[in-house]
């Protein structure tokens, strides 16, 4: 395992010796220690790759990540795994705003609260949230799924396009064209699979789906008071 | 249109200034559908623009330079300020965003030829980097945009400069609009959207909300990129002045600004016509703010909207950027709005020099469509050729007035090389009303 201390080495450092491995992977263990909330930690990674983030994280964290596992023990600042591709980020702790925004791919998982915009324009990622996410989580979004164990804030899911939210919780209110849909058999195993994945131990059976009503997929005037 | 007017008002009827031919269609369109008017192109009406201005050529108290025999330096390099790699730029006129989705691949592609051929860059525009772009584009600015369509990291790294942008000259303040009409297999796949569905592009970033947040992710674009390619934002003309402050501590590299004369592929009239200010008013603006900061020409300034020949290129340059954007201009030299399509044009209701219902991809030219059998009309060879032609044109009229007031370099010109005709345009170039020392608002 290599550990490379924030206190001695930039952020700069760290992240130029991560990106190295891209071309020839000579370590697949990483350890960042030394952190103090420090923005733009193991951004653009595209390698098989384990990192450990022991403290809390700033801005961007693991944003555009492909391929790695980023584990964070701590919380992580605003758009934590923004534009994902692929691999998996976890967060021990809780997630500023934006979480998971814009990702196409892999898994974030936050076992703490997420706040405002949690998987906004989301692309195809999954992210499960342990406890509650803010107001207008998943706008326009478009593919993948969004797991909230506890409550959503309001205008969840506005101005969906084709993803997936699952809330076991309240959700305060629901945003335009966002619909409470029919949890049927094939969303339970669905569901069921992400759970498990996440690590998380919840009975999918007591989640409601969400989804869009796709009224609002085409301009039409008679939907006008809608926007 | 003229000789029915003419007749009419030789027969007396008399028609109003307020509600004219085209404000009466315009209302009674909307009595119709109930719905705005949607459309591409950039503002139509009137502002105050580069033909206001002209140049002080050399004579007595001036030297100039020989026309065809004394070099006049056109190249330009981008990027800077902490870039490892800026671009050098052989012609000052850069291709402006543009997406695919809203252009056809074959127009996408022969912007790309044109642009290479001369040297200078293009830009990819929502929706992400084409394969066919990014091979026919020597220098590629990426566009980073709220909507994040088609973004990924492999593309971004691939891309010799990132453009973040915040708005455009059309639409300071909107989002983007690709109508559900255009989104074809392809377009949709790159969008992770389903085919016909209208796509909307948010008007705001979705992990960033003011320019402490944007430093913070401008590095985060440096880190991802190791530092080697120059950042770019790019704003639409409104707060000019405290935009590029505000731009410059973001940390960028290089800024964009479009004014109000920039096109758009689908906009609201309203919002075309009606916000934002003329590109001319903007540049002095932009000027001043970074030459207060101590970052003109450290922190280079593109402009753009409404750029059409040498004479554009040069005023602009002499007002203090260090080069230009171009997009309508471009596609009209690709071909869009060419008479050989009259007949066309007629057919879905418009004419040739009028056809801005870009948003229908319906385009005869080949060009703003997604229709396979009109793509086909574009040869991007022979497309780019003709781009490259005009690049070309525009560059030697920009050295041709460099030479004339005695510059052996565009960046040369300066303001006091230029007047302007009227009260308007000297208020807001900031240069002195022709045959006399006044500025409006600076001297008596």
């Amino acid at each position: 395992m290599k550990t490379i201390d924030l206190e001695k080495s930039s952020v700069r450092e760290l992240n130029q010796a991560l990106h190295d491995q891209h071309n020839e992977c000579t370590e697949r263990e990483w350890e960042v220690t030394g952190v103090k909330g420090d923005h733009n930690l193991a951004v653009g990674l595209d390698q098989s790759l384990s990192v450990h983030i022991k403290g809390h994280a700033g801005y961007y964290c693991a944003g555009m990540n492909k391929k790695a596992n980023i584990l964070v023990e701590g919380n992580v600042g605003q758009g934590v795994a923004e534009n994902m591709m692929s691999g998996s980020v976890r967060v021990t702790g809780d997630a500023s705003q934006s979480a998971g925004a814009t990702a196409h791919g892999g898994l974030l998982v936050v076992e703490g609260n997420a706040g405002a915009r949690c998987g906004i324009s989301l692309k195809g990622a999954d992210i499960v949230v342990k406890g509650s996410v803010g107001h207008m989580s998943c706008f326009m979004a478009q593919a993948g799924t969004l797991v909230v164990c506890g409550d959503a804030g309001e205008a969840l899911g506005d101005s969906l396009y084709e993803t997936r939210i699952y809330v076991k919780g309240s959700v305060k209110s629901l945003g335009a064209d966002c619909v409470e849909k029919e949890m049927r058999a094939e969303h339970i195993e669905h569901l069921t699979e992400l759970l498990h994945r996440a690590g998380v131990d919840e009975d999918p059976a007591a989640f409601k789906r969400y989804g869009s009503a796709r009224n609002l997929y085409n301009f039409k005037v008679d939907h006008a008071s809608s926007y | 249109m003229s000789e029915e007017k003419d007749l009419n008002i030789n027969t007396g009827l008399r028609e109003s200034a307020t509600f004219d031919h085209f404000t009466m269609a315009e209302i009674r369109r909307a009595a119709e559908t109930g719905i705005y008017d949607i459309r591409g192109f950039g503002a139509k009406r009137k502002v105050p623009h580069f033909d206001d201005l002209l140049f002080l050529g050399a004579s007595m108290s001036r030297y100039p330079l020989e026309g065809y025999r004394e070099k006049c330096n056109t190249q330009v390099t981008l990027g800077t300020r902490f870039a490892k790699k800026p671009i050098v730029i052989e012609t000052p006129v850069t291709i402006a965003g543009m997406s695919f989705g809203a252009l056809s691949a074959n127009a996408k592609e022969a912007l790309g030829r044109g642009a290479s051929e001369v040297g200078t860059s293009t830009t990819t525009g929502d929706g992400g980097m084409t394969p066919e772009e990014r091979g026919q584009s020597s220098k590629l600015v990426y566009q980073y945009l709220p909507s994040r369509y088609g973004m990924n990291p492999d593309d971004l790294r691939k891309a010799d400069a990132i453009e973040v942008v915040l708005g455009q000259g059309a639409k300071p303040g909107g989002g983007g609009m690709l109508l559900g009409q255009k989104i074809t297999d392809r377009v949709a796949q790159m969008r992770t959207l389903p085919k016909g569905v209208d796509q909307r592009s948010a008007c705001r970033h979705p992990d960033w909300t003011g320019p402490d947040d944007l430093a913070i992710k401008i590095q985060e674009l440096r880190e991802i990129t190791d530092w080697q390619v120059p950042i770019y934002i790019k704003v639409g003309a409104t707060r000019t002045y405290y935009d590029v402050k505000l731009a410059v501590k973001a940390g960028a590299d290089v800024i964009v600004v479009d004014g109000m004369q920039g096109g758009t592929a689908a906009t609201q009239e309203v919002f075309i016509e009606h916000v934002g200010i003329p590109t001319m008013a903007a540049i002095p603006q932009a000027v001043q703010a970074l030459q207060e900061m101590g970052m003109h020409r450290k922190v280079q300034l593109i402009v753009s909207g409404g750029i059409r020949n040498g004479a554009d290129v040069a005023k602009c340059m002499a007002l203090g950027a260090d080069a230009v954007a171009i997009g309508t201009a471009a596609l009209i030299a690709l071909g869009d709005n060419d008479p050989k399509w009259e007949a066309e044009y007629r057919k879905i209701g418009s004419a040739a020099g009028f056809y801005d219902d870009y948003q229908e991809g319906k385009d005869p030219a080949g060009i703003s469509t997604q229709d396979p059998e009109l793509s086909k009309r574009l040869d991007p060879v022979v497309a780019g050729h003709r781009l490259a032609n005009y690049l070309r044109v525009l560059t030697m009229e920009a050295q041709t007035l460099a030479r004339a007031c005695g510059k052996n370099d565009l960046r040369n010109l300066e303001p006091e090389d230029l007047v302007a005709l009227t009260v308007e345009s000297a208020a807001m170039a900031r240069v002195p009303l022709a045959g006399t020392s006044w500025i409006p608002g600076q001297k008596f």
